[in-house]
């Protein structure tokens, strides 16, 4: 079993057009790999677990960077690293769930570097999967999690098809609770994709977590105006409060008005493969006053249907708990 | 007494070093023409390698060839051989390739071919102790006492012994491969009122040190010169030259710095010998690194522990009995803790009676070796919660039972039930009592919403000082003085600190002084290995007596030349000079000079019998360069020198999220005089902070379904970062001397960390209702599904969790 801690030989391409980085992606296609902050790309190559032939950095093509305000919201570029979003005076005022939940991943020195989207596009951590075993995700046929004596004290409690992981990222369940849109360029064009539709769970695509394919590139997530200046409410339970991931997270967006919710948005990480949205929890709350009342009649149904697995059944309390938390303010 | 330079704060030569970049760690040399050696590990828990195919590595362009296990000596089994067909944890090494860059050399692991045969494994020593569960060796589980000396064999218990074990009671009968007892238990659990019995599980994990260890090696003359990391500079020197088979003569080592070690750099690791070895055969200089993984596999680590305890307590409070069982996983190396597990609760709580029961059990992981405290820190952990429970059904307060039946100078010491060298244990609980405000804590308000506050206390204990090592100083002609050390820079400045005690002797400058250390060249003498609290009151003794002897020379040298006796004269200023004229003497330099000239025990040209062969080299590499003061630790030591500390703590729980922030913490340390005063205090902290570690994060895992590690880097293994510790740590030191040490000290490292760790998961406990987890780490899943209720996690015993 090698061990590495030295880079592998890989070509590399440092385009500063989009268009050229899209005409490269195009050609590499599953041979190429796109490079943002690295923060996921490096663990990867450096443990030779993903061989991509070359590597496209993209960190040279300044129309990639940047928060700009837009007619209905903002447009952050899909390069603005995670300290930049924590920092921008709009995301600040308007949409302070977002940087409350960027400011909660990994590390001050992870964020300086890490970019927004490779926060929603990186990997899963399923252990068994980033130590290169050949599992259903990595084009195998089983799962080392899911059996009566794997190691899933951190794998998903819901949405479980073949493969148990659950999303890694903090950011990505703020931006389904804020109804972000997600641009997608390729040499073809355009597309918009929901973040909510961004995300995808196994029973989709086991080999992807998200809609992205090889010649496309996420160049920019739009938030739009519908939930500025929000009720908002993020919390991250890890179990380090730097340097980790969450075991569950909540990012909740509230409309309130008359004394009540008008409408609401709760979304869960890390309790199945995509950001969950809490269906049942937003219908019980919408119409009701914020705050303990209204918390208590929640009960369990932000954790209801899920299956646990032999080690994580903690997590049915804490997305319940969390869900009430978001209440309480 | 009155000292110069004892318990005052000083910045150690390196400090700056260390801050800058500057220090050099034996990666960051160099030699021309050297090569790199990379090891390929074994990707399987349990194997032997049937063939190994380098052919197409060796074609590449730059691969200069390898190294297998078929071409070193034949290691003994079980051990932990350097290089190994027979494989028995994931990450072993087989084989080391040498290349021109490290970039060449692992893109040309990756063509290697193995064959291995696999066999099976078990990574839960109840599970290889259960009739009928595998063996990590094919002879066995265990090492048991021969004719022809220690053997494997395979140990098992019967599967109803290991469910009573697993669920909390004595296994019955059982074999077990350690024991030991003192007093009448029976009779003293008969005296009992109240008696706890308690079921427990500790988890391993590695030492983590920050610099993934590094060798480097290269042949002059016959010569090795070899760059290592080891917590000692001459400890390991003479096994080193054993695993290279040279004479010690012919072994220059240098190891200027080291980060960190913690028991896992005491003596030469095996892959030192792949680098020797490679370096000899090619005759070129080879470096070979390891990576972060592989010093989670290669660096060892703590042995975990399954186990059960019953204790007793008279009704006035006093510990009457204790008795305790514990399962050691041993990994590869079987080496387990358990004896030292049981000796820390005889220290602390001074039971009149104790048994205890122990196996090591070999498993399919990392081998397990010393880690701060092994053994000890783990057990207090463990232990404050059930004594706690224990106090608390006597309806006795939880720091006046610690403090009816804390060790003193009358205190006794582990099976044999030794002395100790001093304790002052009631003097450092009444000190945290007041600092730490432990009526006023304990008295808060509990409950805020879902938060719920809790307080501990904590005591630990390690074996603290040893004695018989050897010391050399020496003045130079130019008025210097050179303070040479066996001492290694670890990371905690000791080797500073303790050569301050010579200086004191001297009563010289100490900004006149050069400490002289790192390079065995340079006249380094024998010393300890630096593991086990030792080194503070080890090694000022050593430094102590070595000055002594020098001062000795430097009145006979001047009564020589002045006239009267040695007892005429008197030191101070640099100066040696008649007590009752005082104009009348010689400078250091002047004496030093005279030393040269007289030759003989004076420069160093003859040397004490008693002295280790290593010191003996040393003295003769330096002799005639000044007036040399050498000489063994002779001085009286009669008992064990305890490390003690008790450490207080304060968490508020969310029971909402079964996370916990550590409000407040406190560790007070018993280690005699105060040599170092920030030292004491970084090292306070530094083990505090891995104490709070242990407690609720770090932990082994390994898949039993597979034998793979799964957390082989820092972000999984999930060492406590700044933000999950407390805003402010705070410490204090009891500061009584030791009579048996010239200045007073006695060591305090593991002891630091042992105390934070059962201060925390003592009031992990009180927050919680007095609940027992009886288990380290406790996580927020554990917290979550006590507070729910919940059954999906019995974990009944079961290690390696996640």
């Amino acid at each position: 079993m090698p061990s590495h801690d030295v880079m592998p030989d890989i070509e590399l391409y440092q385009p500063v057009q989009v268009e050229d980085a899209l005409a490269l992606a195009t050609r590499l296609a599953d041979r190429g790999w796109l490079l943002g902050g690295g923060q996921d790309t490096y663990g990867w190559l450096k443990d030779r677990a993903k061989v991509p032939e070359a590597m496209i950095d993209l960190n040279g093509i300044e129309s990639l960077r940047g928060i700009r305000e837009t007619a209905d919201g903002v447009e952050i570029g899909a390069l603005t690293t995670l300290t930049e979003l924590i920092n921008n005076p709009l995301i600040k005022e308007r949409y302070s769930l977002l940087a409350s939940a960027a400011e909660r991943v990994a590390s001050p020195q992870i964020r300086n570097v890490g970019t927004v989207a490779g926060n929603v596009a990186q990997d899963v951590r399923c252990w068994y999967y980033r130590r290169g075993l050949s599992c259903y995700r990595a084009g195998g046929n089983l799962c080392y999690a899911d059996t009566p004596e794997g190691m899933n004290r951190e794998h998903a409690i819901f949405g479980a098809s073949r493969c148990v992981a659950v999303t890694p990222s903090d950011t990505a369940p703020a931006l389904v609770a804020l109804e972000a849109s997600m641009v997608i360029r390729s040499e073809s064009g355009e597309r918009v994709v929901a973040a909510e539709d961004f995300f995808i769970g196994p029973n989709v695509d086991i080999r992807h977590t998200t809609v992205l394919r090889p010649g496309e590139i996420l160049t920019s997530v739009r938030l739009p105006a519908t939930w500025a200046n929000a009720t908002f409410y993020f919390e991250k339970v890890a179990d380090r409060n730097a340097w980790d991931f969450a075991l569950v997270s909540i990012a909740a967006a509230m409309r309130e008005s008359g004394g009540v919710i008008q409408d609401a948005r709760f979304v869960a990480g890390a309790v199945q493969c995509t950001p969950r949205r809490l269906l049942d929890v937003e219908s019980a709350v919408r119409g009701q006053p914020r705050g303990e009342a209204t918390a208590q009649t929640l009960g369990t149904l932000a954790s209801q249907g899920a299956q646990p697995l032999n080690h994580n059944g903690f997590k049915l309390h804490l997305v319940d708990s969390l869900a009430k938390r978001a209440l309480l303010g | 007494m009155t000292f110069m330079y004892i318990g005052k704060d000083f910045t150690p030569p390196d400090a700056q070093g260390k801050i800058t970049g500057q220090a050099r760690y034996a990666e960051d040399f160099r030699k021309e023409g050297m090569v790199f050696a990379r090891l390929l590990t074994s990707p399987v828990p349990s194997g032997m390698v049937r063939n190994i195919d380098a052919s197409e590595a060796l074609r590449m362009d730059g691969v200069v060839g390898i190294l297998t296990a078929d071409d070193l000596p034949a290691a003994p089994r079980p051990g932990v051989p350097a290089l190994s067909n027979e494989l028995t944890y994931v990450g072993q090494p087989i084989l080391a390739l040498v290349a021109i860059s490290e970039q060449i050399a692992e893109n040309a692991l990756e063509r290697i071919k193995l064959d291995i045969e696999r066999r099976p494994f078990v990574v839960d020593p109840l599970v290889s102790l259960t009739a009928g569960g595998p063996d990590a060796y094919p002879e066995g589980n265990v090492m048991s006492r021969t004719a022809d000396g220690m053997a494997l064999k395979s140990l098992k218990w019967a599967p109803q012994s290991v469910e009573a074990f697993r669920n909390g009671r004595d296994p019955g009968d059982v074999e077990y491969t350690t024991e030991w007892s003192y007093g009448e238990l029976d009779a003293a659990f008969a005296e009992c009122s109240v008696i706890v019995e308690e079921p427990f599980v500790t988890a391993g994990y590695p030492h983590h040190s920050l610099e993934p260890r590094t060798c480097m090696s290269y042949w002059e003359n016959g010569r090795c010169y070899f760059h290592g990391s080891l917590q000692s500079q001459s400890a390991a020197n003479a096994p080193l030259a054993r695993m290279l088979g040279i004479e010690l003569k012919d072994l220059c080592f240098i190891n200027e710095t080291t980060g960190g070690g913690f028991g896992s750099r005491i003596g030469p690791y095996p892959f030192m010998a792949i680098t020797g070895y490679l370096s000899r055969n090619l005759n070129r200089p080879v470096q070979v690194r390891i990576t972060r993984e592989e010093e989670f596999s290669i660096g060892s680590a703590r042995s975990g522990m399954q186990g059960w305890i019953k204790a007793g307590l008279k009704p006035d409070g006093k510990v009457a009995a204790v008795d305790v069982i514990i399962v050691n996983d041993g990994g590869a190396s079987g080496s387990g803790s358990g004896s030292a597990s049981a000796g820390a609760i005889s220290v602390v709580y001074q039971p009149t009676a104790m048994r205890f029961r122990g196996v090591s059990v070999f498993t399919n992981t990392t081998p397990r070796g010393a880690q701060r405290g092994p053994g000890q820190n783990e057990m207090h952990a463990i232990l404050e919660p059930i004594m706690d429970k224990a106090a608390n059904q006597l309806g006795m307060d939880r720091l006046a039972f610690r403090r009816l039946n804390a060790p003193d100078n009358s205190a006794k010491v582990e099976a044999n039930q030794g002395p100790v060298t001093s304790a002052y244990m009631r003097e450092a609980i009444d000190m945290g009592s007041e600092l730490f405000d432990w009526p006023a804590k304990i008295n808060q308000p509990r409950r805020n919403g879902s938060k719920v506050i809790g307080v501990g206390v904590g005591m630990a204990y390690h074996g603290a000082g040893n004695n018989g090592f050897d010391g050399i100083v020496r003045i130079g002609p130019d008025g210097k003085i050179y303070l040479h050390t066996g001492v290694g820079n670890l990371g905690t400045y000791s080797y500073a600190a303790t050569v301050r005690a010579a200086a004191e002797v001297l009563q010289c400058r100490w900004e006149n002084c050069e400490i002289v250390r790192g390079n065995s060249d340079l006249g380094l003498p024998h010393s300890s290995g630096q593991g086990g609290s030792n080194t503070i009151f080890t090694h000022t003794r050593s430094n102590w007596v070595a000055a002594q002897d020098a001062v000795t020379k430097l009145k006979e040298i001047a009564a020589a030349e002045l006239g009267g006796t040695v007892e005429d004269y008197s030191i101070g200023e640099e100066r040696v000079f008649k007590t009752a004229t005082p104009a009348q003497g010689l400078t250091y330099a002047e004496a030093a000079q005279r030393a040269i000239t007289l030759g003989g025990r004076y420069s160093g040209a003859e040397y004490p019998d008693d002295i280790n062969e290593l010191t003996a080299l040393a003295v003769q590499r330096i002799a005639g360069s000044g007036l040399v003061g050498v000489a063994k630790d002779n001085l009286e030591k009669n008992g064990t020198a305890p490390g003690l500390a008790i450490g207080f703590a304060e968490v508020e729980i969310d029971l909402d999220t079964g996370k916990y922030d550590i409000l407040d913490y406190l560790g007070v340390a018993e280690c005699g005089t105060v040599v170092h005063p920030k030292g004491l205090s970084h090292g306070m902290n530094g083990g505090g902070v891995w104490g709070m570690g242990m407690a609720g994060f770090e932990r082994h895992v390994y898949d039993p379904q597979n034998g793979l590690p799964a957390n082989v880097g820092l972000y999984q293994s999930k060492p406590p970062t700044f933000l999950d510790l407390p805003v402010t740590m705070r410490n204090a030191a009891v500061n009584i001397a030791d009579p048996q040490s010239p200045v007073g000290a006695r060591g305090i490292g593991e002891p630091a960390m042992g105390c934070a760790a059962a201060a925390v998961t003592s009031a992990l406990a009180d927050a919680l209702g007095g609940h027992l987890f009886n288990r380290t780490p406790v996580t927020p899943d554990m917290i979550i599904d006590h507070v729910a209720q919940n059954t999906y996690n019995n974990k009944s015993l079961k290690t390696n969790t996640f």
